[in-house]
């Protein structure tokens, strides 16, 4: 169907699915030296390659604002070129991969680093967030100008959140000088120490340290106390928690600057998932109850939750496949996150333009990326979703180094069939 | 009924199992009593102690029970294992088993862990506690302990007081009792109370001293004081004044049917005040005697049905 390194495309027939405009109509859309050149019921263009669209989702490119890519530093969970072939394939055009590499991207050299070696790969394009801190050691701010020099789109201390309010607090005056969301990993440390899972009837059962709900609240709510102190765009990441939740919208009726993120899994798996000692459920925040799932849901579907991300977190065999307590948390979630999603619009819980925007329009908008909408004249990021394809997740054949999906053996409904960044295609189903 | 099954948690057992397990133990114990107290049961099998946490009543137990069957029992200390060079749990235990056993009894700090090395490992592996999760043989010699005195289970109101949070001995008495119809209350300070317990069909009173006189059994849990990773009460002293037992909280009239239990080691003047070791309705060392029968009866069900 297409051919490689071709910009100019005439995509026939699809169902063109864009949240900025509302538009959920059957479209042609023309793709010119890059960028979206025309969108209408009919287009006729000699000299362009025809992409038959039919039966297809032409939707504004996909957009993960919470990868893990592991480079540089622990290249054999995920190196940046196979982190972006995977995305490519979950059908994201554009990333945003945490700071928690070794070294810690916390200074301008590393953040070029994760953009030049992106350059190299044909896949989805990079934007690094950078660390809060130096090391995510808490302590003292990293040079948050240098790395938004470099190409920096947000910071975040995600995994190591930053437990001393007063750092914090300065690190959100300081970050705003430049015009970045300071995004958090909402995690009272003291009260989730040495937890494994949510802490509930699960945990009580399996002996288990639990995890309680209230050490995300706690920080949900400190950091929304920030926001109003400093007037800084605080983005919440992966939220797991009905009282999270309820923060939020309390947040977003008093008119503060919060935006806020839920993961595939956390709208699907419930603590129960535990009970089969899979240590892929093993994830932070953990897996909670099917009561802070429907909430979850819930505010994603009336917009509290303003989008999806997947935290996708690739770890090898080494840090899985051992003792529950010694495994690593994380979730290999890149390739899974749409299907994941359209499940939800399958059931009825979410309407398409709704899904979409939480997938591509809010993520761009949360941290001020280009895309998120097939407007004329914008960069051709495009995701073309054959939403009837069923397809089974087979960790084997998955393109990410991590294979730690808790997913395994469930059979989805819609996939990426095209992945197109600038007009560029790249990455195609067979 | 259970040879070549795992034993990781009562949770796993059905009623019948359990039953079949102690009537297995009521023979053994026969066996405890005579003169040669050595049967060729397990004659040319090898089973292998995994003790990855220390224990002295547990390892004791089952090796006196696996060579009280003639079994050939190995002690893997980790101390003087590889283990110290790194290797995993995974590699340790499948290179023992490469060696031919036929079990393996399992004691390990991680809840889960013996659930981990079941799938890992081909042999039967019988958990001797895992973390805080269960202690199974624990809650089956604790079974038998009850019946043997009581005639039975059913219908029996057992307190088990303590830091029921980090003991895999209650989480194990409970799945027993409960399946075998007693009724289980648990006590103790609310923050060694783990969330949730109800749901193992339990219900919870503030002190273990406002139902003595209405239980007929009550389970005293250690302090474990190694478990602990932040402050969950203010000093040993306060502890033992409100929530340990002493003789003066067991009035007249109660101690003649109240029995008394704990899995050992008890901390003295903590969970039991000393003068306990002669209430007459000390059960400890019946316990651990019993523990013996009750190892034998669960190595041979699962090596030789």
């Amino acid at each position: 169907m297409t051919k490689e390194n071709r910009r100019d495309w005439l995509i026939k027939g699809g169902l063109v699915i864009d949240p900025p405009s509302g538009t959920m109509e059957v479209r042609d859309v023309l793709v010119e030296r890059g960028r979206i050149s025309g969108i209408a019921p009919q287009i006729s263009k000699e000299g362009v390659s025809i992409i038959d669209a039919r039966g297809m989702w032409v939707v504004p490119g996909l957009i993960d604002i919470h990868v893990h890519f592991r480079d540089p530093g622990y290249e054999y969970k995920e190196t940046i070129e196979t982190g972006l072939k995977a995305a490519a394939s979950g059908g994201f055009t554009q990333v945003c991969c945490m700071p928690n590499t070794s070294p810690v991207n916390d200074t301008g050299a590393i953040t070029l680093y994760m953009r030049e070696k992106a350059k190299k790969v044909k896949g989805p394009l990079l934007y690094p967030v950078g660390a809060i801190t130096k090391g995510q050691k808490g302590e003292t701010l990293a040079e948050i100008g240098d790395m938004v020099e470099n190409g920096a789109v947000a910071i975040s201390d995600d995994g190591h959140p930053v437990m001393n309010s007063e750092t914090m607090r300065r690190a959100m005056e300081y970050a705003s000088h430049f015009g970045i969301p300071v995004m958090d990993h909402c995690e009272d440390k003291n009260l989730s120490a040495d937890g494994l899972i949510h802490e509930g009837l699960v945990s009580t059962a399996l002996g288990f340290k639990g995890i309680p709900s209230a050490s995300e609240e706690v920080m949900v709510a400190r950091d929304i106390c920030l926001a109003r102190l400093t007037g800084t765009r605080v983005h919440l990441q992966h939220l797991s928690s009905k009282g999270s939740v309820e923060l939020v919208r309390w947040a977003k009726n008093m008119g503060l600057p919060v935006t806020c993120e839920v993961t595939p899994h956390h709208l699907t798996l419930t603590h129960h998932a535990v009970e089969t000692y899979d240590t892929n459920t093993k994830v932070n925040p953990p897996l909670r109850t099917e009561e802070d799932r429907q909430a979850l849901i819930e505010g994603l579907t009336e917009g509290v939750v303003d989008c999806v991300a997947s935290d996708h977190a690739p770890h090898s065999l080494k840090e899985k496949d051992v003792e529950y307590d010694l495994a690593a948390f994380g979730i290999s979630g890149v390739e899974t996150a749409l299907g994941i999603v359209l499940r939800l619009v399958q059931e009825g819980k979410l309407s398409p333009l709704r899904a979409i925007e939480a997938m591509s329009t809010s993520p761009a908008r949360i941290v001020g990326l280009d895309g998120g909408g097939l407007g004329v004249g914008q960069p051709a990021h495009i995701t073309i979703i054959d939403p009837e394809k069923t397809w089974e997740v087979k960790p084997e054949e998955m393109l990410s180094k991590g294979k730690n999906t808790p997913f395994a053996g469930w059979k989805l409904k819609g996939k990426a069939i095209i992945t197109m960044v600038n007009g560029e295609v790249v990455w195609e189903a067979r | 009924m259970l040879k070549g099954r795992d034993l990781i948690a009562l949770a796993d057992l059905s009623k019948e199992e359990i039953l079949y397990i102690l009537d297995t133990a009521e023979s053994m114990k026969e066996v405890l009593t005579r003169d040669i107290k050595k049967v060729p049961t397990l004659r040319g099998k090898t089973v292998v102690n995994l003790f990855f946490e220390p224990s002295t009543r547990t390892r004791t137990s089952f090796e006196m029970a696996g060579k009280r069957l003639s079994a050939d029992v190995i002690n893997f200390s980790p101390a003087t294992s590889s283990l110290v060079k790194g290797e995993t749990l995974k590699d340790t235990a499948k290179n023992i088993e490469a060696m031919g056993v036929d079990a393996a009894v399992v004691r390990h700090k991680a809840s889960g862990a013996c659930r981990y090395l079941s799938k890992v490992l081909s042999a039967p592996v019988i958990n001797a506690g895992d973390g805080i999760h269960e202690h199974p043989t624990q809650g089956l010699l604790d079974l038998f302990t009850i019946r043997e005195k009581k005639g039975g289970i059913e219908g029996l109101r057992v307190a088990i007081a303590g830091d029921i949070y980090h003991s895999r001995v209650a989480r194990s008495d409970i799945h027993g009792l409960v399946k075998l119809g007693a009724q289980v209350m648990v006590a103790g300070p609310p923050t060694m109370i783990p969330p949730e317990i109800e749901s193992m069909g339990v219900c919870v009173v503030p002190s273990v001293d406002e139902i003595l006189g209405e239980v007929d059994v009550v389970i005293m849990l250690r302090i474990q004081m190694e478990r602990q990773t932040s402050p969950l009460f203010p000093s040993m002293r306060e502890y033992s004044r409100y929530f340990g037992l002493s003789m003066e909280k067991i009035k007249d009239g109660m101690a003649k049917d109240l029995l008394l239990m704990h899995p050992g080691p008890v901390n003295w003047g903590v969970e039991l005040s000393p003068e306990m070791a002669y209430y007459s309705n000390n059960l400890i060392l019946n316990q651990v005697t019993n523990g013996v029968a009750v190892r034998m009866a669960v190595l041979y069900a699962v090596i030789a049905g």
